[in-house]
C-alpha cells in the first residue's frame, strides 16, 4: 500500500485515444478488487491502483462529480487522526463524506475511495445527501503534488514535516520545495491553505500567497526546555541564520523568529491555549477560532493529538462549522486505527501507539512518561518498505524518557534485536528486556507476563506501521479488535 | 592483560552535531560514551559548531556525521576554512578522525554536486565524490574489512569465541547506506573494505569507504557502531592508543544479536 515510489509527473491528460470508457474501467477495477479480496489480499487500494492504470484521469473525473468538491490533509505525522477528527465533525454537520479513512493515502487509495462512492448515492440516499457530498482525503506527503493537481481541492491542510523514512522520502528540504511548488502553481494555487504556524517549514509555504489561515499552539506551559535532538528545520529558510525558539512545543514546532532577517512565526488565527494533558487518556484545551472560543475535552492523549484536533478544527471552521459543534464532535471522537487505540487482550487492556519516526515516537514516549508507574511494553520494529528499510531512526528517538519506567519489555518484529539494543543504551536494564521476533508469540508472551495484582495491567504496544497492521490483524482474528479495514 | 581504566579519558569532538546528524549519528556517539563509561573510562564530548575553532591537541577522536545537502554545504565551507588546518594537524598526530556519509565525503578532496558546483573537501582521504544522474544508492550493506595489507591498519584478532560465535568468519561491518554521491578513490587510496552486499563507494568498484592512517570514512550508517560493537571498541582503543585486547570485556549479548540481525538484513548469514 505504501510501497511505491513517489511519482514521476506524467500528466493525466496524456490519454491514449483507445482508453476504456470510465464506467467500464470502474467495473473492471471492482472485479480486480473482488478477486484480490478472494485471494486474501487486504489492501484497500487494489481496485484504485487498477483504475488508475486503466484511466489515469479517473481521480480528476470522479472528483469533479463531488458537489462540495474536495479537501486534502497532508503531514508527516497525524494525517490519519486529523482527517478522522475532521470527518467526525463534518459528519455531525450532515456532510456526506468520501474519505480514505483506512489510511490508504496514495493515488490507489484515493481512487478506490472515489470509485466506491461513485456507486453509492443511488443506493444510499436522498437528493439532499448527494448535494452535500464532500471528498476528504489524507494524502501521503510525497504524493501531494499530483493528487492536488487531480483533485483540485478547495482547501489544503498542511500540518508538519519531520524527518521520516529517509530511504523512501528523501530529505525534508526536498519535500518542502515540492510542497512550495504545489501550493503556488496549478490547482494548488487556487486552494485555501490551512497551515501550521508552529512548523517553520510549513509556515513558509504561505508567505507569498493569499488565502492562508494559520493554526498553532499558544501555551508556554506545555513548552519543552529546548529543541530536542530530532528537531530539524533549525535554520531560517530565507537567510540561513539559526532560528531563535522562544518556545518549543514538539520536534521543531514552536514559537520562533530569525534574529538575522526578522522572519518570524505567523500569528495563528486558530489556536489552542490552556492545554491540559492527562497521561495516556485524554487532553483538553481552549480552542480559539476566528468566530469564537470554546473548551474542548479531547478523548485522545498527548500534545500531538492537540495539534491534530487543532488542524481538524481549523478545517471544519473553514467549512463553516461553529465552535460549539466542533467542540461537541471532538469530545465524542475516537482514536484512529492503531493510534492510541485501546483494546483488550486476554483480559488485559492493550493500548496501541503507532511509532514510525523520531518525532512521532518522542511524543508517544513523552505521553507514556506522563502516565504514572512502571510500564509493560511490547515494542515491534519492522523494516519493511512501508516502515522504511532503514531503522536508524530509533537512535534519534528519545527512548531515554522510559529509563527507570519499564517493568518489562518484549521486543518483536524483523529488527527486534536493534530495538532491544536501543533500549539497553537508553538505560533500560537488560534484565527487563526480552527479544522475540515473531509478533504472535511476542504478543502471547507479553500478555502472559502480568504485573503483580493491584498494579496497572495495561500493556502498551509500540509498533511501526506494518507491525501495527500485523498486530491488529492478529487481534481481529482473536476477536479483540474490529476489522475496520473494509 | 586488562589495564586499569580509571585514569583514562576518551576525549571526543563531534563536529556540527546540530547539523550533521541526519542518519541518527547520535547512536554512534552514544555507543562510544556508554562503552567507555561501563569500563570506568571517562568520556568527554566537545561539540564544535559552525564558526568555532577546533583545537587539534585536545581530542582523541573527531566525529563528522551526515546532513541534508543545504546543511552539508554550510559545514563544508566552515570545515575547510575554519577547521581545516587543525584537522590536518590532528590526523598527522594520529587522532582518530571518523567521517560517516556526508562526513566521509567531506574528508575527501572534493564533492562535485553538478558540473557547475564543486565543494572543496579536506583532502585527508584521496577520494573524489561526484553526484551523478541516477538513483540514490540505498539499502542494507555489509563489508569485509579484513584488508590489513592494503590499508596498513591492523584490525584486532578474533575476539572471544564465547561472546562472538562468528569469530571464524571475516571481519564484517553491517549497516545501511543512502547516498546520491559516488565516491571514487585515488590509485593509492586504501578502501575501508570490500563490499559483500550493497553498493559501496560507487556501486561498481566493489569497495567501500576509505582509510588512511587514523582517518576513516564510510557510507555505513544505520547507525554504524550499534550494529558493530567490536568496531566501536576498536575505535576507542585506537583513540586511546592501547591494544583493543586491553579493554575490559562487556556483556555484549544484545550487541551481538543486533550485529547478526543487521548482517541478515543485508543478506549475509
Amino acid at each position: 500500500m505504501r510501497s511505491r515510489e513517489p511519482p514521476s509527473h506524467s500528466s493525466p491528460k496524456d490519454q491514449p485515444g483507445s482508453a476504456l470508457p470510465l464506467p467500464s474501467a470502474i467495473a473492471a477495477a471492482r472485479l480486480a478488487g473482488a478477486l484480490s479480496k478472494l485471494r486474501g489480499g487486504g489492501a484497500t487500494s487494489v481496485p484504485g491502483v487498477v483504475l488508475n492504470r486503466l484511466r489515469p484521469d479517473a481521480i480528476s473525473l470522479l472528483a469533479k462529480r463531488l458537489p462540495q468538491g474536495s479537501v486534502v490533509v497532508s503531514a508527516t505525522n497525524g494525517k490519519t487522526t486529523t482527517s478522522a477528527l475532521a470527518a467526525s465533525i463534518l459528519q455531525r454537520q450532515g456532510v456526506s463524506l468520501v474519505h480514505n479513512s483506512a489510511g490508504a493515502n496514495m493515488p490507489g487509495g484515493v481512487a478506490a475511495s472515489l470509485m466506491q462512492a461513485a456507486g453509492r448515492p443511488a443506493r444510499v440516499g436522498s437528493h439532499h445527501k448527494i448535494a452535500r457530498q464532500l471528498g476528504l482525503f489524507e494524502v501521503d506527503e510525497a504524493w501531494l503534488s499530483p493528487l492536488v493537481e487531480q483533485l483540485s481541492p478547495s482547501v489544503v491542510v498542511l500540518c508538519n514535516l519531520f524527518r521520516d523514512q529517509l530511504d523512501r522520502y528523501g530529505e525534508l528540504d526536498a519535500i518542502a520545495e515540492r510542497w512550495q511548488q504545489t501550493v503556488t502553481a496549478g490547482a494548488g494555487a487556487k486552494a485555501q491553505l490551512l497551515l501550521n504556524a508552529d512548523d517553520p517549514l510549513v509556515a513558509d509555504l504561505g508567505r507569498h500567497r493569499d488565502r492562508v489561515l494559520y493554526f498553532g499552539i499558544e501555551d508556554d506551559s506545555v513548552a519543552l526546555q529546548s529543541l530536542g535532538h530530532a528537531a530539524d528545520a533549525k535554520r531560517c529558510r530565507s537567510c540561513g541564520a539559526a532560528y531563535v525558539f522562544d518556545a518549543v512545543y514538539l520536534g521543531h514546532l514552536g514559537r520562533y523568529h530569525c534574529p538575522s532577517c526578522g522572519q518570524r512565526r505567523p500569528q495563528p488565527q486558530v489556536h489552542a491555549s490552556k492545554i491540559q494533558l492527562n497521561g495516556v487518556e485524554s487532553s483538553s484545551f481552549t480552542l480559539t477560532l476566528p468566530h469564537g472560543a470554546v473548551r474542548v475535552e479531547l478523548p485522545l492523549p498527548g500534545l500531538y493529538n492537540v495539534y491534530n484536533a487543532l488542524a481538524a478544527a481549523a478545517l471544519a471552521g473553514a467549512l463553516q462549522a461553529q465552535p460549539q459543534q466542533i467542540a461537541a464532535a471532538l469530545g465524542q471522537s475516537r482514536a484512529a486505527f492503531g493510534r492510541a487505540e485501546l483494546l483488550t487482550v486476554d483480559t488485559r487492556p492493550l493500548r496501541i501507539m503507532l511509532v514510525k519516526n523520531p518525532v512521532g515516537a518522542n511524543e508517544v514516549l513523552r505521553t507514556l512518561a506522563l502516565q504514572q508507574g512502571q510500564h509493560d511494553l511490547l515494542g515491534i520494529l519492522n523494516d519493511n518498505v512501508a516502515d522504511g528499510r532503514d531503522v536508524s531512526w530509533i537512535w534519534d528517538a528519545d527512548f531515554e524518557a522510559l529509563a527507570g519506567r519499564v517493568r518489562h519489555v518484549i521486543c518483536a518484529g524483523t529488527r527486534a534485536q536493534e530495538l532491544a539494543l536501543r533500549l539497553k543504551y537508553a538505560g533500560v536494564p537488560t534484565s527487563a528486556i526480552e527479544v522475540c521476533e515473531p509478533i504472535a508469540a511476542a504478543l502471547a508472551a507479553a500478555a502472559a507476563n502480568r504485573p503483580p495484582a493491584g498494579q496497572d495491567q495495561t500493556l502498551y504496544a509500540l509498533p511501526t506501521y506494518t507491525a501495527m497492521l500485523q498486530l491488529r490483524s492478529l487481534l481481529v482474528r482473536r476477536g479483540a479488535a474490529n476489522g475496520r479495514w473494509s | 592483560m586488562v589495564v586499569s581504566d580509571s585514569n583514562r579519558t576518551l576525549r571526543v569532538c563531534a563536529l556540527y552535531p546540530d547539523l550533521l546528524n541526519i542518519y541518527a549519528d547520535r547512536g554512534n556517539l552514544l555507543m562510544l560514551e556508554l562503552r567507555c563509561q561501563w569500563r570506568g573510562i571517562r568520556y568527554q564530548q566537545t561539540n564544535c559548531l559552525l564558526g568555532e575553532p577546533l583545537h587539534s591537541s585536545q581530542h582523541d577522536l573527531i566525529y563528522i556525521g551526515g546532513g541534508q545537502d543545504r546543511d552539508q554545504l554550510l559545514c563544508a565551507r566552515d570545515l575547510v576554512q575554519v577547521k581545516g588546518d587543525a584537522l590536518r594537524a590532528a590526523a598527522e598526530a594520529g587522532v582518530v578522525v571518523l567521517g560517516i556519509c556526508g562526513g566521509y565525503q567531506l574528508l575527501g578532496r572534493s564533492y562535485q554536486l553538478s558540473p557547475q558546483q564543486e565543494i572543496q573537501g579536506l583532502g585527508l582521504l584521496d577520494a573524489v565524490t561526484v553526484r551523478q544522474p541516477g538513483p540514490r544508492l540505498i539499502g542494507n550493506v555489509a563489508i569485509d574489512i579484513n584488508m590489513d595489507s592494503a590499508s596498513g591498519v591492523s584490525w584486532p584478532g578474533p575476539p572471544d569465541r564465547r561472546s562472538h560465535p562468528d569469530s571464524a568468519s571475516p571481519r564484517l561491518l553491517a549497516g545501511f547506506e543512502n547516498h546520491g554521491g559516488r565516491t571514487h578513490l585515488g590509485p593509492r587510496q586504501a578502501p575501508l573494505g570490500k563490499v559483500v552486499r550493497g553498493f559501496g563507494n560507487d556501486g561498481r568498484s566493489g569497495f567501500e569507504g576509505a582509510v588512511s592512517g587514523s582517518v576513516i570514512g564510510t557510507y555505513l550508517h544505520g547507525p554504524l557502531l550499534p550494529k558493530n560493537a567490536w568496531f566501536a571498541d576498536w575505535l576507542i582503543a585506537t583513540a586511546l592508543r592501547i591494544d583493543p585486547a586491553q579493554l575490559a570485556p562487556l556483556d555484549d549479548a544484545l550487541e551481538q544479536q543486533a550485529h547478526l540481525a543487521a548482517r541478515r538484513a543485508a543478506g549475509v548469514q
